[in-house]
């Protein structure tokens, strides 16, 4: 079964996010996906970022800079954002295993150019950003207050499109082999 | 056009090219620990899947957290330990008989030229020193790896890294992958294999090549790749000497998963090593590294040579040189992990081990331990660690803790020191 992408937005402004920083090793202990829910990028310092605040809460879309989710192969980052109902990143670039990771989940890890990621974060201070994502036409639509709105066009390759259709890589593999 | 090790590796596994540049291949090894294979036997078990594709492909230890520290951690060593027996897999090691991963399984002449290796742990990337490709991959792919055999990887494509002259004396691999690190930049090679070439890498042991492909991911790397020659054979003789009639079969027939003279990479980096110092990380990333020079005198509150870096016999070895005599500083805490049975073993029948405690290190069993902070060896707030280990994240031995990552020379001289101190001063 296809995800459900899309809602408030949540800006993380650094590169080089790391899996630690999105959940602390000490939590791979837990054996279910929703015991992780807590402790979604507990360790995770910015200036003014609160893991416990409203913002990670409400968010559904992550938005960031470049690497994302780098370090370690745990599918457990991932799993604290989808428990948490944030089913897509869209970010500069990814470290391989946390996009594979996103992908075979039925998730969403999309890559827009700086440029873009740039425009994107040039919205924060407008109030929340709402973002809508169409699977089918490949468009971001970002909003934030009444007056704001703008468009991006994405990509990803027909084999990751195929996974989120199939809700994931364990049904798209079932199915074929 | 010639290929790459890596392409013939992909082309002799090929299963499946459901799209173009996607890759399934099947699989030689499915290697599992009970820290991200707990959720996949349970994800299958949800799904009334609970089968595996062959019980003697698949490997299990549990070794991250050994003795289990608490009901938690007890629990996930049961669940790989029951799905174990239950599946009545060939090869799975429990207390007693276990020890890191990724020095656990090459010792056990499971990993050969020209397999693919897949497992939920990051640093798989270390296999490839036989010949392998091998990639770290998360729970689902393990869970489908499991099932199924197969794994999709993007088409490889390589980055060839020469590295020529000769290792000065107090240089190690360790020192030469946290340069090339520091070269390529924390995802100078994402989605890409780092083939390991030239004269150094023929030089050196299976040990060591372990070292340098065993940092690849630091760099973003899907697999470190070294290619197979008589040092490969001369390890895993004792697993092979039944195939072959003698080393030079074995010499020859590996010599299939050589890269051909015209295979195309995307990018090839010579490095001159011949002037290299030992090198120490700064900061909370892997290629944030300087010449030890810059960092001697750095206070260190805890010293952990291990881990699968760093924990073999070979750098035992070298650490007990250097410890041979002397005591660690007052202010430090130095723990060794020998990072399997056989390598305590031999260390025990070396006498590493006596120079070790004599020193002042407390010596604990095969395991993880202090590297990832979910066990032994966590640091205060505050703490610094010099550490053999690959991973300096921030939390990754204990929030607010500081890891700086070096070779076990470096560590065992900072041990002395009780400050982050040049090995070469103990050497020469
Ligand atoms: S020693 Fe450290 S890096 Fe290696 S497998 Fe264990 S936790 Fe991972």
């Amino acid at each position: 079964m296809m995800k459900k992408f899309g809602g408030p937005a949540l800006f993380l402004d650094r590169s080089d996010i790391n899996t630690d920083e999105i959940i602390p090793a000490k939590y791979l202990t837990e054996v279910t996906k929703e015991a992780l829910k807590p402790y979604i990028l507990e360790d995770l310092q910015i200036e003014g970022f609160d893991p416990k605040g409203d913002a990670v809460r409400r968010a559904r879309v992550i938005v960031t800079r470049e690497n994302f989710g780098c370090g370690s192969s745990r599918e457990h980052a991932p799993w604290v954002f989808e428990v948490n109902e944030i089913h897509a990143v869209i970010a500069e670039s990814y470290a391989r295993i946390f996009r594979q990771n996103m992908f075979n989940g039925g998730m969403l890890a999309i890559e827009l150019p700086k440029e873009e990621i740039n425009r994107l974060f040039n919205m924060v201070g407008g109030g929340e950003v709402e973002i809508g994502i169409d699977l089918a036409s490949g468009k971001i639509t970002a909003r934030a207050g009444k007056e704001r709105e703008e468009t991006f066009a994405f990509e990803i390759s027909p084999f990751d499109k195929a996974l989120v259709e199939a809700g994931g890589w364990v049904e798209f593999a079932d199915q074929r082999y | 056009m010639g290929k790459t090790i890596a392409e013939k590796i992909f082309d002799s596994h090929l299963r499946d090219e459901p799209f173009p540049g996607t890759r399934v291949v099947d699989l030689d090894r499915v290697l599992c620990h009970e820290i991200t294979t707990p959720i996949a036997i349970a994800d299958l078990v949800w799904r009334e899947k609970d089968r595996v594709f062959d019980r003697t492909k698949i490997k299990a230890v549990i070794d991250h957290v050994t003795p289990s520290k608490d009901s938690k951690t007890a629990t996930q060593a049961k669940i790989l330990r029951d799905w174990a027996k239950r599946h009545d897999l060939t090869d799975f090691f429990d207390i007693g008989r276990n020890g890191v991963c990724h020095a656990l399984f090459p010792e056990k002449g499971f990993i050969r030229p020209g397999f693919t290796v897949i497992m939920g742990d990051s640093h798989t990337c270390t296999h490839g020193a036989f010949g392998a490709f091998a990639a770290g991959v998360g729970t689902t792919d393990l869970e489908v790896g499991i099932l199924k055999g197969v794994c999709a990887f993007r088409e490889p494509k390589t980055i060839r890294i020469d590295i020529n002259g000769v290792l000065p004396a107090g240089t190690y691999a360790k020192d030469v992958i946290l340069y090339v690190i520091s070269r390529l930049g924390v995802n100078g090679a994402t989605d890409r294999v780092i083939e390991f070439r030239g004269p150094v890498v023929d030089a050196m042991s299976m040990e060591s090549r372990m070292t340098l492909c065993n940092m690849a991911i630091e760099a973003g790397g899907t697999s470190g790749i070294c290619l197979p020659d008589t040092t490969t054979v001369d390890y895993l003789w004792p697993f092979i000497r039944e195939e072959y009639e003698n080393r030079e079969e074995a010499i020859a027939d590996f010599g299939k998963w050589h890269s051909d003279d015209d295979a195309e990479y995307e990018r090839v980096l010579t490095i001159d090593v011949s002037d290299l110092t030992p090198q120490v990380t700064y900061d909370y990333k892997p290629d944030c590294v300087k010449p030890v020079n810059e960092m001697v005198g750095t206070p260190v509150d805890q010293v952990y040579i291990g881990t699968c870096t760093n924990g073999r016999i070979e750098d035992l070895r070298i650490a007990a040189t250097i410890l041979r005599g002397k005591k660690i500083a007052d202010s430090v805490r130095g723990i060794v992990s020998p990072a399997t049975p056989k390598i305590y073993n031999d260390a025990l029948a070396e006498g590493i081990i006596q120079v070790f405690m004599e020193a002042g290190f407390c010596v604990t069993n095969p395991t993880c331990g202090a590297c990832l902070g979910m066990s032994n060896g966590v640091l205060a707030e505050g703490e610094v660690c010099a550490s053999t280990s690959n991973r300096n994240f921030p939390g990754r031995m204990g929030r607010g803790g500081m890891v700086h990552l070096m070779s076990p020379a470096t560590a065992a001289a900072s041990a002395i020191v009780g400050k982050i101190a040049d090995p070469r001063t103990f050497t020469e």
